[in-house]
């Protein structure tokens, strides 16, 4: 199968007086359509750089980058951002239509789109309201809605979950695998918990600490759909624990040194 | 142990209840604290200058003022001093808030117009607008423009500094949201920077309506034969002072009701607050 995401040889440098920070290293990596890969790695690993090149929000320093085009009209990526990226001065319903408003779709496909998502994330009581009158859960909700609504080639989420408590974070998890589930969109989803990675992946990428570079990959061939009982259940499930498990350890004690 | 146990379960409704009256007992009587001080100044006054303990001469009683200010009215003096500053000060503050904003917005979104405007603004600002009044007058004669310049003046500083920090401190997580889905610069300065930086820039226009009031008051003392600075200097001159402290309560009762406007303002324009 032809790869929807491939990426050859990126580096990124940040270059500051009289000290350079190579946060990524020749990174190398194709990621097939309607695949959904985790990205995990210790903090600072330089996980969230590659995401950020990605959604052409930062430049490499060397490499290429390339996201496969199905259809003329459709934007290439779409990101999922932490909890903070719901912006506070649209109302829900404006910030799930936000992508779809920049595009200057037609007035109708943008409400029959936005309606939709809402439904599908169950705020279509809460279209109204401003951010500052939901909890947590229901801003990643809103981030989600906006994502899937722009209807995008491809999907990055950075660490969507972190801010969340851990009842809230299983709901989200499960409802964002129905969504994905309905649309099969590739994603590219950043996380640093194991838990998280294993229950949503079909393959996690494991990166090592600065310089940030791809050391050794995972194939989660769990049927789907799957839920946290199943995940935990599974003795070979239990085995890639414990193996990213160490291997983060390792990344961590190295990066002190 | 067990008598306490037992007084505990008897009425635990009653006993919220009770917590309850006392907090709205409480409530009630900070409200009549906030209402009281006010008028018991007023009242102090008036017993001390009836009985002579304060010269009344200097402190007429509120009541005398009061009247005053009825026979002002229907002489129809005091609607043209007031008509006169109420315009100075509207058309002052709109011809200093709009090139605030629009300057300030630029700077704020365009880091060179910012760099190259910043050192200006930062030099003229403590430079009070009334100790330019000399060469305001040189510039735009003695008439109205020339008081309508220095509103705008004063007004401008606070509202054009405000408006620029509330465009740079916009979180830059929504500048990459912006980017991401695609905003073009239209679309960005609509939907990011403007709402973005609105709460800081009504508070500078806050501040700048305060400031105006202060300004058109000393302006007109300075040079006018109209308005209420006019008629408080005036009347001071002339020794009139129940005329001017009808003069001074006025000012009081406009910078109340205006702060009371723009928040009103405020409140309407910012509901994601």
């Amino acid at each position: 199968m032809e790869a929807k995401i491939s990426i050859k040889d990126l580096t990124k440098v940040f270059y500051k007086k009289e000290s350079r920070v190579t946060a990524l290293q020749d990174i190398s990596l194709d990621i097939a359509d309607g695949e959904f890969v985790c990205l995990v790695g210790p903090s600072g690993c330089g996980k969230t750089t590659l995401l950020r090149i990605l959604a052409d929000l930062e430049k490499p320093s060397g490499g290429t980058f390339e996201i496969a085009k199905s259809k003329k009209e459709r934007p290439l990526q779409s990101m999922v951002f932490q909890e903070r990226g719901v912006i506070p001065w649209l109302t829900v319903e404006g910030n799930v239509s936000f992508g779809l408003k920049m595009r200057h779709l037609p007035a109708d496909v943008i409400n029959e789109r936005t309606a939709y998502y809402l439904k599908k994330v169950g705020l279509e009581k809460f279209a109204k309201l401003y951010p500052k009158e939901l909890s947590g859960g229901m801003k990643q909700r809103v981030s989600i809605a906006r994502a899937f609504a722009n209807d995008p080639e491809i999907l990055l989420m950075d660490e969507p979950f972190a801010a969340l408590d851990e009842q809230n974070k299983f709901i989200l998890q499960e409802e964002l695998l129905n969504i994905w589930s309905e649309t099969k969109k590739t994603v590219l989803f950043i996380t640093h918990s194991i838990d998280e990675a294993l229950l949503l992946s079909d393959r996690i990428l494991l990166m090592s600490s600065q310089p940030g570079t791809i050391i050794d990959e995972k194939r989660i061939d769990l049927p789907r759909p799957r839920n946290m009982e199943q995940v935990r259940a599974d003795p070979l499930m239990a085995d890639h624990f414990v193996e990213i498990w160490n291997h983060l350890q390792d990344e961590v004690q190295r990066s002190r040194k | 142990m067990k008598d306490s146990r037992r007084e505990s379960m008897i009425d635990p409704l009653q006993m919220e209840k009770q917590e309850w009256k006392k907090r709205q007992m409480q409530h009630r009587l900070k409200q009549i604290l906030t209402i009281s001080s006010p008028i018991f100044i007023v009242l102090l006054w008036e017993f001390l200058s009836r009985t002579g303990l304060i010269d009344a001469r200097f402190f007429p009683p509120p009541t005398e003022i009061v009247g005053t200010f009825w026979a002002m009215g229907m002489s129809g003096e005091l609607f043209h001093h007031v008509g006169i500053s109420l315009f100075r000060i509207f058309a002052g503050f709109l011809l200093g808030v709009i090139p605030a904003i629009v300057i300030g917005l630029l700077m704020g979104l365009y880091g060179p117009i910012r760099h190259f405007l910043s050192p200006l603004i930062m030099a003229l600002m403590p430079i009070p607008t009334l100790a330019l009044l000399p060469i305001i007058i040189i510039l735009f004669g003695v008439g109205e423009v020339s008081k309508v310049v220095t509103i705008a003046g004063s007004v401008f500083f606070p509202v054009v500094i405000n408006t620029v920090a509330g465009v740079v401190n916009i979180d830059r997580i929504y500048l990459d949201v912006a980017k991401n889905y695609g905003a073009d610069s239209k679309q960005f300065f609509f939907k990011i920077a403007l709402p973005g930086s609105l709460p800081v820039m009504l508070e500078g226009i806050q501040m700048g309506q305060a400031i105006a009031l202060l300004t058109i008051v000393a302006a007109e003392m300075m040079g006018a034969n109209s308005g209420i600075g006019y008629l408080i200097w005036t009347s001071y001159k002339a020794f009139l002072l129940k005329e001017m402290f009808v003069g001074l309560v006025l000012i009081s009762f406009f910078g109340y009701l205006f702060s009371i406007i723009l928040r009103g303002l405020q409140a309407k324009l910012l509901p994601w607050r």
